[in-house]
Protein backbone atom coordinates (compact mmCIF):
# COMPACT_ATOMS: atom_id res chain seq x y z
CA UNK A 1 0.00 0.00 0.00
CA UNK A 2 1.45 3.21 -0.92
CA UNK A 3 2.02 5.77 1.46
CA UNK A 4 -0.77 8.87 0.66
CA UNK A 5 1.48 12.22 1.07
CA UNK A 6 -0.07 14.12 3.35
CA UNK A 7 -3.16 16.78 2.91
CA UNK A 8 -1.28 20.67 3.21
CA UNK A 9 -2.80 22.83 5.79
CA UNK A 10 -4.26 25.40 3.26
CA UNK A 11 -6.46 22.71 1.83
CA UNK A 12 -8.31 22.16 5.23
CA UNK A 13 -8.31 25.52 6.38
CA UNK A 14 -12.09 24.81 3.95
CA UNK A 15 -13.53 21.11 5.97
CA UNK A 16 -14.57 18.55 3.17
CA UNK A 17 -18.11 18.98 4.64
CA UNK A 18 -18.12 22.39 2.94
CA UNK A 19 -17.35 21.86 -0.79
CA UNK A 20 -20.04 18.86 -0.59
CA UNK A 21 -23.03 21.24 0.62
CA UNK A 22 -21.30 24.11 -1.83
CA UNK A 23 -21.42 21.43 -4.97
CA UNK A 24 -24.79 19.88 -3.83
CA UNK A 25 -26.57 23.54 -3.97
CA UNK A 26 -24.97 24.32 -7.41
CA UNK A 27 -26.26 20.93 -8.50
CA UNK A 28 -30.00 21.09 -7.22
CA UNK A 29 -29.97 24.67 -8.70
CA UNK A 30 -29.21 23.25 -12.18
CA UNK A 31 -32.35 20.83 -11.41
CA UNK A 32 -34.54 23.28 -10.40
CA UNK A 33 -33.34 25.70 -13.51
CA UNK A 34 -33.57 22.41 -16.10
CA UNK A 35 -37.15 21.87 -14.67
CA UNK A 36 -38.46 25.35 -14.94
CA UNK A 37 -36.92 27.21 -17.63
CA UNK A 38 -38.58 27.36 -20.66
CA UNK A 39 -35.49 28.27 -23.35
CA UNK A 40 -33.73 25.77 -24.51
CA UNK A 41 -30.54 28.06 -23.73
CA UNK A 42 -31.26 28.22 -20.51
CA UNK A 43 -31.87 24.55 -19.85
CA UNK A 44 -29.02 23.43 -21.51
CA UNK A 45 -26.78 26.19 -19.45
CA UNK A 46 -28.05 24.39 -16.20
CA UNK A 47 -27.62 21.28 -17.33
CA UNK A 48 -23.80 22.66 -17.43
CA UNK A 49 -23.82 24.23 -13.74
CA UNK A 50 -24.97 20.06 -12.99
CA UNK A 51 -21.38 18.72 -14.47
CA UNK A 52 -19.69 21.64 -13.06
CA UNK A 53 -21.17 20.78 -9.33
CA UNK A 54 -19.88 17.58 -10.41
CA UNK A 55 -16.22 18.40 -11.22
CA UNK A 56 -16.18 20.48 -8.25
CA UNK A 57 -17.37 17.86 -6.35
CA UNK A 58 -14.71 15.66 -7.93
CA UNK A 59 -11.63 17.94 -7.49
CA UNK A 60 -12.69 18.67 -3.31
CA UNK A 61 -12.70 14.85 -2.80
CA UNK A 62 -9.47 14.24 -5.17
CA UNK A 63 -7.92 16.90 -2.85
CA UNK A 64 -8.74 15.48 0.49
CA UNK A 65 -7.95 12.05 -0.93
CA UNK A 66 -4.44 13.14 -2.29
CA UNK A 67 -5.42 10.90 -5.20
CA UNK A 68 -4.93 12.45 -8.89
CA UNK A 69 -7.90 10.06 -10.19
CA UNK A 70 -10.70 12.41 -9.41
CA UNK A 71 -8.93 15.15 -11.29
CA UNK A 72 -8.05 12.97 -14.42
CA UNK A 73 -12.06 12.27 -14.60
CA UNK A 74 -12.59 16.08 -14.33
CA UNK A 75 -10.48 16.56 -17.52
CA UNK A 76 -12.42 13.93 -19.41
CA UNK A 77 -15.86 15.55 -18.43
CA UNK A 78 -14.49 18.75 -19.44
CA UNK A 79 -13.97 17.44 -23.01
CA UNK A 80 -16.70 15.58 -23.01
CA UNK A 81 -18.91 18.40 -21.80
CA UNK A 82 -17.07 20.66 -25.04
CA UNK A 83 -18.56 17.53 -27.29
CA UNK A 84 -21.79 17.76 -26.23
CA UNK A 85 -21.58 21.41 -26.02
CA UNK A 86 -21.24 21.44 -30.21
CA UNK A 87 -23.66 19.13 -30.79
CA UNK A 88 -26.60 20.55 -28.46
CA UNK A 89 -25.96 23.92 -30.25
CA UNK A 90 -26.36 22.50 -33.57
CA UNK A 91 -29.32 21.21 -32.60
CA UNK A 92 -30.27 24.17 -31.00
CA UNK A 93 -29.18 26.35 -34.27
CA UNK A 94 -30.80 23.72 -36.69
CA UNK A 95 -34.41 24.47 -34.59
CA UNK A 96 -33.95 28.33 -34.74
CA UNK A 97 -33.75 27.96 -38.54
CA UNK A 98 -36.99 26.05 -38.62
CA UNK A 99 -38.92 27.44 -35.90
CA UNK A 100 -37.42 31.31 -34.80
CA UNK A 101 -37.84 30.70 -31.72
CA UNK A 102 -35.54 28.95 -28.93
CA UNK A 103 -38.78 28.23 -26.59
CA UNK A 104 -39.55 24.92 -25.61
CA UNK A 105 -42.83 25.72 -25.66
CA UNK A 106 -43.00 24.55 -29.40
CA UNK A 107 -42.28 20.75 -28.58
CA UNK A 108 -45.17 19.88 -28.71
CA UNK A 109 -45.99 18.14 -31.63
CA UNK A 110 -45.10 14.61 -30.36
CA UNK A 111 -47.27 13.60 -27.33
CA UNK A 112 -48.89 10.34 -25.94
CA UNK B 1 -10.22 -4.87 -27.32
CA UNK B 2 -9.48 -5.58 -31.31
CA UNK B 3 -13.47 -4.10 -32.27
CA UNK B 4 -12.84 -0.80 -30.75
CA UNK B 5 -9.33 0.34 -32.28
CA UNK B 6 -10.65 -1.34 -35.54
CA UNK B 7 -14.11 0.81 -35.92
CA UNK B 8 -12.44 3.94 -34.17
CA UNK B 9 -9.82 4.25 -37.10
CA UNK B 10 -12.63 2.54 -39.90
CA UNK B 11 -14.88 5.23 -38.86
CA UNK B 12 -12.62 8.23 -39.89
CA UNK B 13 -11.88 6.07 -43.21
CA UNK B 14 -15.32 6.04 -43.80
CA UNK B 15 -15.63 9.79 -43.51
CA UNK B 16 -12.92 9.86 -46.08
CA UNK B 17 -14.53 7.33 -48.41
CA UNK B 18 -17.61 10.13 -47.95
CA UNK B 19 -15.40 12.83 -50.43
CA UNK B 20 -15.65 10.15 -53.66
CA UNK B 21 -18.22 11.21 -56.36
CA UNK B 22 -19.86 7.99 -56.04
CA UNK B 23 -21.94 7.22 -52.75
CA UNK B 24 -22.29 3.38 -53.83
CA UNK B 25 -18.89 2.44 -52.30
CA UNK B 26 -20.05 3.49 -49.07
CA UNK B 27 -22.66 0.70 -48.28
CA UNK B 28 -20.30 -1.86 -49.08
CA UNK B 29 -17.71 -0.58 -47.28
CA UNK B 30 -19.49 -0.12 -43.95
CA UNK B 31 -20.77 -3.80 -44.11
CA UNK B 32 -17.24 -5.16 -44.90
CA UNK B 33 -16.01 -3.27 -41.77
CA UNK B 34 -18.66 -4.26 -39.24
CA UNK B 35 -17.93 -7.99 -40.55
CA UNK B 36 -14.04 -7.34 -39.75
CA UNK B 37 -15.13 -6.03 -36.23
CA UNK B 38 -17.21 -8.63 -35.96
CA UNK B 39 -14.01 -11.15 -36.50
CA UNK B 40 -11.67 -9.18 -35.12
CA UNK B 41 -13.89 -9.54 -31.82
CA UNK B 42 -13.30 -13.20 -31.49
CA UNK B 43 -9.52 -12.85 -31.55
CA UNK B 44 -10.08 -13.05 -27.49
CA UNK B 45 -12.65 -15.94 -27.38
CA UNK B 46 -12.03 -18.43 -24.88
CA UNK B 47 -8.69 -16.14 -23.75
CA UNK B 48 -10.29 -16.08 -20.36
CA UNK B 49 -10.70 -12.75 -18.40
CA UNK B 50 -8.29 -10.27 -19.96
CA UNK B 51 -7.75 -6.36 -19.53
CA UNK B 52 -6.49 -3.84 -21.32
CA UNK B 53 -5.98 -0.36 -21.65
CA UNK B 54 -3.99 -0.18 -17.95
CA UNK B 55 -6.66 -2.78 -16.37
CA UNK B 56 -9.57 -0.01 -17.31
CA UNK B 57 -11.58 -2.72 -19.61
CA UNK B 58 -12.04 -5.92 -19.46
CA UNK B 59 -13.29 -8.65 -21.65
CA UNK B 60 -14.76 -11.97 -21.27
CA UNK B 61 -16.82 -14.88 -22.97
CA UNK B 62 -20.25 -13.01 -21.79
CA UNK B 63 -18.67 -9.42 -22.98
CA UNK B 64 -17.65 -10.63 -26.37
CA UNK B 65 -21.58 -12.61 -27.05
CA UNK B 66 -22.83 -8.88 -25.76
CA UNK B 67 -20.28 -7.46 -28.82
CA UNK B 68 -21.34 -9.61 -30.82
CA UNK B 69 -25.47 -8.94 -30.54
CA UNK B 70 -24.70 -5.57 -31.07
CA UNK B 71 -22.16 -6.24 -34.46
CA UNK B 72 -24.73 -8.32 -36.23
CA UNK B 73 -27.59 -6.00 -35.23
CA UNK B 74 -25.71 -2.80 -36.46
CA UNK B 75 -24.85 -5.06 -39.60
CA UNK B 76 -28.43 -5.79 -39.93
CA UNK B 77 -29.65 -2.30 -39.70
CA UNK B 78 -26.94 -0.65 -42.06
CA UNK B 79 -28.11 -3.61 -44.40
CA UNK B 80 -31.58 -2.21 -44.12
CA UNK B 81 -30.36 2.02 -44.90
CA UNK B 82 -29.92 0.55 -48.94
CA UNK B 83 -26.91 3.49 -48.60
CA UNK B 84 -29.88 6.35 -47.82
CA UNK B 85 -29.61 6.44 -51.79
CA UNK B 86 -33.66 7.20 -51.63
CA UNK B 87 -33.29 10.61 -49.40
CA UNK B 88 -31.56 13.31 -51.66
CA UNK B 89 -30.67 15.41 -48.22
CA UNK B 90 -28.82 12.64 -46.80
CA UNK B 91 -25.38 12.81 -46.04
CA UNK B 92 -24.63 8.60 -46.39
CA UNK B 93 -20.92 8.82 -45.30
CA UNK B 94 -21.39 11.04 -41.82
CA UNK B 95 -24.06 8.49 -40.94
CA UNK B 96 -22.51 5.39 -41.10
CA UNK B 97 -19.31 7.29 -39.25
CA UNK B 98 -21.53 8.29 -36.29
CA UNK B 99 -22.96 4.61 -36.51
CA UNK B 100 -19.33 3.12 -36.75
CA UNK B 101 -18.03 5.97 -33.94
CA UNK B 102 -21.15 5.20 -31.48
CA UNK B 103 -20.77 0.97 -31.67
CA UNK B 104 -17.18 2.06 -30.30
CA UNK B 105 -19.24 3.71 -26.77
CA UNK B 106 -21.31 0.27 -26.72
CA UNK B 107 -18.21 -1.61 -26.59
CA UNK B 108 -16.77 0.91 -23.84
CA UNK B 109 -20.32 0.10 -21.87
CA UNK B 110 -20.13 -3.25 -22.14
CA UNK B 111 -16.68 -4.15 -20.78
CA UNK B 112 -15.76 -1.16 -18.66
CA UNK B 113 -13.34 -1.86 -15.94
CA UNK B 114 -12.83 1.63 -14.86
CA UNK B 115 -16.15 4.68 -14.33
CA UNK B 116 -14.07 6.86 -16.63
CA UNK B 117 -14.52 4.24 -19.29
CA UNK B 118 -18.26 4.03 -18.70
CA UNK B 119 -18.85 7.72 -18.36
CA UNK B 120 -17.16 8.21 -22.04
CA UNK B 121 -18.80 4.87 -23.32
CA UNK B 122 -22.16 6.77 -22.39
CA UNK B 123 -21.44 9.59 -23.87
CA UNK B 124 -19.83 8.68 -27.06
CA UNK B 125 -23.14 6.06 -27.71
CA UNK B 126 -25.40 9.34 -26.56
CA UNK B 127 -24.08 12.51 -28.20
CA UNK B 128 -24.11 10.38 -31.67
CA UNK B 129 -27.63 9.27 -30.96
CA UNK B 130 -28.63 13.12 -30.84
CA UNK B 131 -27.13 13.85 -33.79
CA UNK B 132 -28.73 10.65 -35.89
CA UNK B 133 -32.22 11.46 -34.30
CA UNK B 134 -32.15 15.09 -35.61
CA UNK B 135 -30.69 13.89 -39.41
CA UNK B 136 -33.74 15.21 -40.92
CA UNK B 137 -32.62 18.40 -40.97
CA UNK B 138 -36.10 20.03 -42.20
CA UNK B 139 -38.42 18.44 -40.84
CA UNK B 140 -39.78 19.28 -37.50
CA UNK B 141 -40.90 16.47 -36.14
CA UNK B 142 -36.97 15.28 -35.99
CA UNK B 143 -36.07 18.63 -34.76
CA UNK B 144 -38.05 18.45 -31.92
CA UNK B 145 -37.08 14.65 -30.89
CA UNK B 146 -33.72 15.51 -31.51
CA UNK B 147 -33.89 18.35 -28.87
CA UNK B 148 -36.03 17.09 -26.32
CA UNK B 149 -33.37 13.42 -26.81
CA UNK B 150 -30.45 16.08 -26.71
CA UNK B 151 -31.69 18.06 -23.36
CA UNK B 152 -33.28 14.83 -21.75
CA UNK B 153 -30.29 12.88 -22.48
CA UNK B 154 -27.58 15.41 -21.12
CA UNK B 155 -29.69 16.05 -17.73
CA UNK B 156 -29.30 12.37 -17.11
CA UNK B 157 -25.21 12.63 -17.72
CA UNK B 158 -25.33 15.13 -15.19
CA UNK B 159 -27.35 13.76 -13.01
CA UNK B 160 -24.58 10.05 -13.64
CA UNK B 161 -21.87 12.38 -13.13
CA UNK B 162 -22.83 13.69 -9.72
CA UNK B 163 -23.78 9.94 -8.64
CA UNK B 164 -19.90 9.05 -9.75
CA UNK B 165 -18.39 11.95 -7.65
CA UNK B 166 -20.61 11.19 -4.48
CA UNK B 167 -19.29 7.17 -4.57
CA UNK B 168 -15.78 8.45 -5.54
CA UNK B 169 -15.92 10.33 -2.52
CA UNK B 170 -17.36 7.29 -0.15
CA UNK B 171 -14.96 5.01 -1.96
CA UNK B 172 -12.35 7.27 -2.99
CA UNK B 173 -11.89 4.93 -6.28
CA UNK B 174 -13.33 4.44 -9.76
CA UNK B 175 -12.44 0.94 -10.00
CA UNK B 176 -15.54 -1.74 -10.44
CA UNK B 177 -13.27 -4.27 -7.92
CA UNK B 178 -11.90 -1.58 -5.56
CA UNK B 179 -15.83 -0.59 -5.36
CA UNK B 180 -16.27 -4.12 -4.32
CA UNK B 181 -13.61 -4.38 -1.84
CA UNK B 182 -14.99 -0.87 -0.21
CA UNK B 183 -18.65 -2.68 -0.04
CA UNK B 184 -17.55 -6.01 0.73
CA UNK B 185 -15.51 -4.08 3.84
CA UNK B 186 -18.61 -4.07 5.74
CA UNK B 187 -21.51 -1.77 6.57
CA UNK B 188 -18.92 -0.07 9.31
CA UNK B 189 -16.83 1.98 6.37
CA UNK B 190 -20.25 2.54 4.59
CA UNK B 191 -21.63 5.75 4.51
CA UNK B 192 -25.21 7.19 3.15
CA UNK B 193 -22.60 9.40 0.10
CA UNK B 194 -22.19 6.15 -0.98
CA UNK B 195 -26.03 4.91 -1.23
CA UNK B 196 -26.79 8.68 -2.75
CA UNK B 197 -23.89 7.99 -5.32
CA UNK B 198 -25.52 4.53 -6.35
CA UNK B 199 -28.97 5.77 -6.38
CA UNK B 200 -27.87 8.79 -8.46
CA UNK B 201 -26.09 6.48 -11.26
CA UNK B 202 -28.24 3.99 -11.15
CA UNK B 203 -30.95 6.79 -12.12
CA UNK B 204 -28.86 8.12 -14.78
CA UNK B 205 -28.14 4.65 -16.20
CA UNK B 206 -31.90 3.69 -15.68
CA UNK B 207 -32.46 7.02 -17.94
CA UNK B 208 -30.59 5.72 -20.98
CA UNK B 209 -32.23 2.32 -20.84
CA UNK B 210 -35.91 4.45 -20.77
CA UNK B 211 -37.31 2.56 -17.62
CA UNK B 212 -40.14 3.87 -15.76
CA UNK B 213 -40.53 6.78 -14.58
CA UNK B 214 -37.77 7.87 -16.37
CA UNK B 215 -39.14 6.77 -19.49
CA UNK B 216 -41.20 9.86 -20.79
CA UNK B 217 -38.78 11.19 -23.53
CA UNK B 218 -38.59 7.91 -25.48
CA UNK B 219 -41.60 7.48 -27.16
CA UNK B 220 -41.32 10.92 -28.23
CA UNK B 221 -37.61 10.03 -29.43
CA UNK B 222 -38.30 6.92 -31.04
CA UNK B 223 -41.64 8.49 -32.89
CA UNK B 224 -39.82 11.80 -33.89
CA UNK B 225 -36.50 9.82 -35.27
CA UNK B 226 -36.20 8.54 -38.48
CA UNK B 227 -37.50 5.10 -38.16
CA UNK B 228 -33.77 3.65 -39.39
CA UNK B 229 -31.99 5.34 -36.40
CA UNK B 230 -34.84 4.02 -34.13
CA UNK B 231 -33.95 0.83 -34.97
CA UNK B 232 -30.34 1.74 -34.01
CA UNK B 233 -31.71 2.99 -30.51
CA UNK B 234 -33.78 0.45 -29.53
CA UNK B 235 -31.57 -2.29 -30.07
CA UNK B 236 -28.44 -1.26 -29.18
CA UNK B 237 -28.62 1.31 -26.88
CA UNK B 238 -30.74 -0.93 -25.08
CA UNK B 239 -28.31 -3.96 -25.02
CA UNK B 240 -25.44 -1.88 -24.19
CA UNK B 241 -27.35 -0.39 -21.51
CA UNK B 242 -28.38 -3.26 -19.85
CA UNK B 243 -24.93 -4.63 -19.81
CA UNK B 244 -23.82 -1.62 -18.57
CA UNK B 245 -26.00 -1.70 -15.84
CA UNK B 246 -25.88 -5.11 -15.16
CA UNK B 247 -22.09 -4.81 -14.32
CA UNK B 248 -22.26 -2.45 -12.27
CA UNK B 249 -24.97 -3.99 -10.18
CA UNK B 250 -23.19 -7.12 -10.30
CA UNK B 251 -19.33 -6.70 -9.87
CA UNK B 252 -19.33 -3.66 -7.69
CA UNK B 253 -22.77 -4.15 -5.39
CA UNK B 254 -23.58 -7.18 -5.12
CA UNK B 255 -22.50 -7.18 -1.30
CA UNK B 256 -25.62 -4.59 -0.74
CA UNK B 257 -27.93 -6.22 -2.72
CA UNK B 258 -30.41 -6.19 0.20
CA UNK B 259 -30.43 -2.33 -0.03
CA UNK B 260 -31.06 -1.63 -3.81
CA UNK B 261 -33.08 -4.56 -4.81
CA UNK B 262 -36.58 -2.99 -3.15
CA UNK B 263 -35.68 0.31 -5.51
CA UNK B 264 -35.38 -1.58 -8.23
CA UNK B 265 -38.39 -3.90 -7.69
CA UNK B 266 -40.40 -0.59 -7.83
CA UNK B 267 -39.12 0.85 -10.54
CA UNK B 268 -39.31 -2.90 -12.80
CA UNK B 269 -43.28 -2.95 -11.76
CA UNK B 270 -43.83 0.61 -12.74
CA UNK B 271 -41.82 0.15 -16.11
CA UNK B 272 -43.90 -3.46 -16.50
CA UNK B 273 -47.24 -1.37 -16.37
CA UNK B 274 -46.76 1.99 -17.95
CA UNK B 275 -45.06 0.06 -21.11
CA UNK B 276 -47.83 -2.39 -21.56
CA UNK B 277 -50.93 -0.73 -20.68
CA UNK B 278 -49.92 2.66 -22.52
CA UNK B 279 -48.75 0.66 -25.86
CA UNK B 280 -52.47 -0.77 -25.99
CA UNK B 281 -53.71 2.87 -26.65
CA UNK B 282 -51.46 4.07 -29.78
CA UNK B 283 -52.95 4.20 -32.86
CA UNK B 284 -49.00 4.49 -34.31
CA UNK B 285 -46.98 0.95 -35.17
CA UNK B 286 -43.97 3.36 -34.71
CA UNK B 287 -45.38 4.48 -31.27
CA UNK B 288 -46.32 1.07 -30.12
CA UNK B 289 -43.31 0.05 -30.54
CA UNK B 290 -41.68 2.70 -28.65
CA UNK B 291 -43.88 1.33 -25.51
CA UNK B 292 -43.09 -2.19 -26.47
CA UNK B 293 -39.10 -0.97 -25.94
CA UNK B 294 -39.93 0.33 -22.41
CA UNK B 295 -41.98 -2.53 -21.81
CA UNK B 296 -38.56 -5.12 -22.54
CA UNK B 297 -36.89 -2.47 -20.91
CA UNK B 298 -39.44 -3.67 -17.71
CA UNK B 299 -38.39 -7.48 -18.75
CA UNK B 300 -34.75 -7.16 -18.67
CA UNK B 301 -35.67 -5.27 -15.43
CA UNK B 302 -36.48 -8.21 -13.94
CA UNK B 303 -33.76 -10.53 -14.57
CA UNK B 304 -31.45 -7.65 -12.64
CA UNK B 305 -33.77 -7.51 -10.10
CA UNK B 306 -33.25 -11.19 -9.10
CA UNK B 307 -29.42 -10.96 -9.80
CA UNK B 308 -28.62 -14.93 -9.89
CA UNK B 309 -26.25 -16.82 -11.40
CA UNK B 310 -27.88 -17.20 -14.41
CA UNK B 311 -29.06 -13.10 -14.81
CA UNK B 312 -25.99 -12.23 -17.42
CA UNK B 313 -27.07 -15.17 -19.77
CA UNK B 314 -30.77 -14.77 -19.96
CA UNK B 315 -30.04 -10.99 -20.36
CA UNK B 316 -28.15 -11.91 -23.31
CA UNK B 317 -30.34 -14.24 -24.90
CA UNK B 318 -33.57 -11.88 -24.24
CA UNK B 319 -31.77 -8.44 -26.10
CA UNK B 320 -30.65 -10.86 -28.84
CA UNK B 321 -34.45 -12.25 -29.20
CA UNK B 322 -35.63 -8.56 -28.45
CA UNK B 323 -32.70 -6.83 -31.10
CA UNK B 324 -33.76 -9.25 -34.02
CA UNK B 325 -37.37 -9.20 -33.63
CA UNK B 326 -37.16 -5.27 -33.39
CA UNK B 327 -35.16 -5.25 -36.34
CA UNK B 328 -37.06 -7.39 -38.81
CA UNK B 329 -40.64 -5.22 -37.55
CA UNK B 330 -38.77 -2.25 -38.19
CA UNK B 331 -37.47 -3.30 -41.36
CA UNK B 332 -40.97 -4.25 -42.68
CA UNK B 333 -42.62 -0.98 -41.45
CA UNK B 334 -40.15 1.09 -43.19
CA UNK B 335 -41.22 -0.56 -46.61
CA UNK B 336 -44.60 -0.17 -45.67
CA UNK B 337 -44.54 2.91 -44.59
CA UNK B 338 -43.21 4.24 -47.53
CA UNK B 339 -45.10 2.78 -50.09
CA UNK B 340 -48.70 4.18 -48.10
CA UNK B 341 -47.13 7.24 -47.87
CA UNK B 342 -49.63 10.41 -46.82
CA UNK B 343 -48.30 13.72 -48.37
CA UNK B 344 -44.82 12.68 -48.56
CA UNK B 345 -44.82 11.98 -44.80
CA UNK B 346 -44.19 7.78 -44.12
CA UNK B 347 -47.42 7.00 -42.63
CA UNK B 348 -47.19 4.52 -39.89
CA UNK B 349 -50.45 3.91 -38.89
CA UNK B 350 -51.74 0.50 -38.33
CA UNK B 351 -54.12 1.34 -41.11
CA UNK B 352 -51.03 1.16 -43.27
CA UNK B 353 -51.08 -2.67 -42.58
CA UNK B 354 -54.45 -3.39 -43.39
CA UNK B 355 -54.45 -6.41 -46.25
CA UNK B 356 -50.61 -6.42 -45.78
CA UNK B 357 -50.72 -10.27 -47.03
CA UNK B 358 -52.86 -10.61 -49.90
CA UNK B 359 -49.71 -9.36 -52.30
CA UNK B 360 -47.27 -9.25 -49.82
CA UNK B 361 -46.80 -12.75 -47.76
CA UNK B 362 -43.38 -13.08 -47.32
CA UNK B 363 -43.59 -9.47 -45.39
CA UNK B 364 -46.47 -10.79 -43.46
CA UNK B 365 -44.96 -13.62 -42.39
CA UNK B 366 -41.66 -11.67 -41.39
CA UNK B 367 -44.23 -9.51 -39.45
CA UNK B 368 -46.14 -11.92 -37.30
CA UNK B 369 -43.16 -13.85 -36.60
CA UNK B 370 -41.23 -10.78 -34.99
CA UNK B 371 -44.59 -9.91 -33.36
CA UNK B 372 -45.22 -13.26 -31.85
CA UNK B 373 -41.63 -13.25 -30.40
CA UNK B 374 -42.03 -9.81 -28.72
CA UNK B 375 -45.03 -11.28 -27.79
CA UNK B 376 -43.57 -13.79 -26.29
CA UNK B 377 -45.42 -16.80 -28.05
CA UNK B 378 -43.47 -20.52 -27.70
CA UNK B 379 -41.63 -21.58 -30.69
CA UNK B 380 -39.53 -18.60 -30.83
CA UNK B 381 -36.56 -17.08 -29.50
CA UNK B 382 -38.48 -14.29 -27.41
CA UNK B 383 -40.90 -16.84 -25.84
CA UNK B 384 -36.95 -18.96 -24.42
CA UNK B 385 -35.91 -14.79 -23.44
CA UNK B 386 -39.06 -14.53 -21.28
CA UNK B 387 -38.46 -18.28 -19.72
CA UNK B 388 -35.21 -17.80 -18.69
CA UNK B 389 -35.93 -13.87 -17.07
CA UNK B 390 -39.18 -15.88 -15.33
CA UNK B 391 -36.89 -18.99 -14.26
CA UNK B 392 -34.31 -16.13 -12.41
CA UNK B 393 -37.18 -14.19 -10.96
CA UNK B 394 -38.79 -17.51 -9.63
CA UNK B 395 -35.61 -18.90 -8.25
CA UNK B 396 -34.77 -15.83 -6.40
CA UNK B 397 -38.33 -16.63 -4.92
CA UNK B 398 -39.86 -12.84 -6.45
CA UNK B 399 -43.31 -14.57 -7.05
CA UNK B 400 -45.60 -11.45 -6.80
CA UNK B 401 -43.54 -9.73 -9.83
CA UNK B 402 -43.81 -13.16 -11.77
CA UNK B 403 -47.45 -12.72 -11.60
CA UNK B 404 -47.16 -8.97 -12.77
CA UNK B 405 -45.17 -9.87 -15.49
CA UNK B 406 -46.82 -12.46 -16.84
CA UNK B 407 -50.03 -10.83 -16.47
CA UNK B 408 -48.44 -7.79 -18.21
CA UNK B 409 -47.38 -9.74 -21.28
CA UNK B 410 -50.47 -10.85 -21.76
CA UNK B 411 -51.62 -7.35 -22.51
CA UNK B 412 -48.91 -7.53 -24.52
CA UNK B 413 -50.46 -10.14 -26.47
CA UNK B 414 -53.46 -7.62 -27.69
CA UNK B 415 -51.20 -4.87 -28.88
CA UNK B 416 -48.92 -7.12 -30.94
CA UNK B 417 -51.45 -8.89 -32.30
CA UNK B 418 -53.68 -5.96 -33.50
CA UNK B 419 -50.61 -5.38 -36.37
CA UNK B 420 -50.69 -8.95 -37.21
CA UNK B 421 -54.87 -9.30 -37.38
CA UNK B 422 -54.62 -5.90 -39.40
CA UNK B 423 -52.47 -7.03 -42.39
CA UNK B 424 -54.36 -10.64 -42.38
CA UNK B 425 -57.98 -10.12 -42.01
CA UNK B 426 -58.69 -6.56 -42.11
CA UNK B 427 -59.99 -5.50 -45.60
CA UNK B 428 -57.34 -3.34 -47.62
CA UNK B 429 -55.31 -2.88 -50.93
CA UNK B 430 -51.53 -2.63 -51.05
CA UNK B 431 -50.00 -3.32 -54.09
CA UNK B 432 -47.13 -6.05 -54.53
CA UNK B 433 -43.66 -4.14 -52.72
CA UNK B 434 -40.49 -4.14 -54.29
CA UNK B 435 -38.09 -5.41 -51.51
CA UNK B 436 -34.89 -5.16 -52.63
CA UNK B 437 -32.79 -8.74 -52.82
CA UNK B 438 -30.19 -7.64 -49.69
CA UNK B 439 -32.82 -6.38 -47.50
CA UNK B 440 -35.14 -9.40 -48.35
CA UNK B 441 -31.87 -11.18 -46.57
CA UNK B 442 -31.67 -9.70 -43.87
CA UNK B 443 -35.53 -10.01 -42.98
CA UNK B 444 -35.46 -13.54 -43.79
CA UNK B 445 -31.96 -14.28 -41.60
CA UNK B 446 -34.00 -12.09 -38.72
CA UNK B 447 -36.92 -14.51 -38.79
CA UNK B 448 -34.97 -17.51 -39.01
CA UNK B 449 -32.91 -17.14 -36.16
CA UNK B 450 -36.31 -16.08 -34.01
CA UNK B 451 -37.50 -19.55 -35.25
CA UNK B 452 -33.91 -21.18 -34.70
CA UNK B 453 -33.64 -20.29 -31.18
CA UNK B 454 -37.45 -20.28 -30.95
CA UNK B 455 -36.76 -24.57 -31.49
CA UNK B 456 -33.47 -24.99 -29.52
CA UNK B 457 -32.58 -22.77 -27.10
CA UNK B 458 -29.88 -24.75 -25.53
CA UNK B 459 -28.13 -24.10 -28.92
CA UNK B 460 -27.08 -21.01 -27.80
CA UNK B 461 -26.02 -22.04 -24.19
CA UNK B 462 -23.11 -24.55 -26.27
CA UNK B 463 -22.47 -21.23 -28.47
CA UNK B 464 -20.43 -19.33 -24.98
Amino acid sequence: MLQTPAIPEIIQLIPLKNYLILSTALFVIGIIGVLTRRNAIVIFMSIELMLNAANLLLIAFSSYKSDPAGQVFVFFIMAVAAAEVAVGLAIIVMIYRNTRTTDIGFLNKLKW
Amino acid sequence: MYPIVLLSVLGIVLLFLGFLKSKNILLPATLLFLALALGSNFIDWNQGPLLYFYGMFSVTNLTLAFNAIVLVSAFMIAAMTRGFQDDEEAQPAEYFAIMTFSLVGAFMMIGYEHLIMLFVGVEILSVAMYILTGSEKRNTLSNEASLKYFLMGSFATGIMIFGIALLYGATGTFTLTGIRGFVSAGPAAQSYIMYGGLLLLLIGMLFKVSAAPFHFWTPDVYDGAPSIFTTFMSTIVKTAGFAAIFRLMAHSFSGIYDFWWVTLAAITVLTLFVGNIVAVYQNSFKRMMAYSSISHAGYLLIALTALTEQTERSILFYSMAYSVATISAFGVLMLIAKEKSLDGRPNESYDAFNGLAKQNPLLAFVLTVSMLSLAGIPLTAGFWGKFFVFSSAADRGLMWMLVVAVLMSAVGIYYYFRVVIASYMKEGNTAKIRVAPFYQIVLVAATVITILFGLAPGFFEQLL
